[in-house]
């Protein structure tokens, strides 16, 4: 089955009401546009290009600042692009950060082809076999609503995969200017620009 | 008949230079993909408390790694042999375009004496391909150089927001001792 029946833009504004302290990384895509969708925010880092990074930019993050909830918001293929990312994630198991995989089964933004996950690749489990110490598949609000409520524990690595409708959304489109976005959200946590 | 193997004491002097340049520089995070050139660098990254040692299962995830911690507040150098550079291209847009410093520390293959040929077209595409994506390079072939050098680059990194690689040339390297 390839997706699910979530809406993506309601289950990441869901995810994110609320938010406090939550610092987010989103990936390339329709990931980054859900995210601006729910509003534009200091603590966010969109990514626009580097396919397969996301993950790792939220490990990286969430290692350097472990007193902050970090999520990562990406697609089923940007998560396949990084695929090793998860055995490194795994290694290291950062109990801050959650990976939330928006996952429609299809490469959505160059036309709707079917992905390895819309082929039966079930991300969370391969999260789970590397050792990740919380996973799950995620196709309704409530389970949505779990999830945010784990966020400020900080108590697990986790990772979900959220099953979304596969179709696209008008485009919401965040800031483009990576120098800017890098320098606003250091900014926010007290990094001035060099 | 001696059987040949990987010499695990008295890594070279150049080798422990390295690691106490990049302390110097207040490096907090060591991304790798392990090469024997870097195992100084490595064993010592990997017994240091205040190091966060990343083991990487392809050289690019260190560059969103170390832009991750960057935005943390943070700074992490990324080691790897020249191979991992061509795995590496289309993700230095990202320090390079968002203007994240990194420092990445290469060691050469194909470049002097190699004995596998096929290591040798990556080896000698390895500094062209970094200038074709708008890094600065700069390489080590004598010991004495890599401690300066290793400074030079980790000054304009983190001083200037640029991608920065030193690479090590397999002169250098060559004083690995493989055989007891």
């Amino acid at each position: 089955m390839a997706g699910g029946p979530l809406d993506r833009r309601e289950a990441v504004a869901r995810l994110l009401a609320g938010r406090d302290t939550l610092l987010v990384v989103s990936g390339l895509g329709s990931p980054s546009y859900d995210v601006m969708a729910a509003g534009d925010h200091d603590n966010n880092y969109y990514l626009w290009a580097a396919m397969g990074s996301a993950m790792m930019v939220g490990l990286g993050l969430a290692t350097a600042q472990p007193q902050k909830p970090v999520l990562v918001l990406t697609g089923d293929g940007e998560a396949l692009m990084g695929f090793g990312a998860l055995a490194t994630i795994a290694l290291r198991k950062p109990k801050n950060l959650t990976i939330a995989v928006l996952d429609n089964g299809h490469f959505g933004e160059t036309g709707m082809q079917i992905s390895h996950s819309g082929r039966g690749i079930s991300l969370d489990r391969v999260a789970a076999s590397c050792g990740f110490e919380r996973t799950a598949e995620i196709t309704d609000l409530a389970g949505v609503d779990s999830l945010r409520a784990s966020l400020p524990r900080r108590d697990a690595l986790t990772l979900a995969t959220l099953k979304i409708r596969a179709e696209n959304l008008p485009r919401v489109l965040p800031p483009r200017d990576g120098v800017h976005i890098k320098n606003r959200f250091r900014a926010a946590l007290g990094f001035q620009p060099i | 008949m001696i059987a040949s193997q990987p010499e695990t004491i008295a890594a070279p002097d150049w080798q422990e230079d390295v690691y106490d340049v990049l302390k110097r520089h207040g490096v907090r995070h060591i991304a790798y993909v392990p090469d024997a050139g870097h195992a100084a660098a490595i064993r010592r990254a990997e017994a240091d408390p205040d190091m966060h040692s990343v083991v990487l299962t392809t050289e690019e995830e260190g560059i969103g790694y170390l832009a991750g911690a960057w935005l943390g507040g943070e700074r992490g150098a990324l080691l790897m042999q020249s191979s991992g550079v061509g795995n590496c291209i289309n993700t230095l847009g990202l320090p390079v375009y968002a203007r994240f410093p990194l420092l990445m520390l290469v060691t050469m293959r194909g470049d002097w004496a190699e004995f596998n040929g096929w290591q040798t077209p990556m080896g000698q595409a390895t500094e062209a391909a970094l200038k074709l994506m708008n890094v600065m390079t700069w390489r080590a072939d004598e010991a004495k150089d890599v401690a300066p050098l290793l400074h030079g680059a980790a000054t304009m990194a983190f001083n200037g927001d640029a991608a920065c690689a030193l690479l090590l040339g397999q002169r250098l390297i060559g004083e690995k001792k493989w055989v007891k």
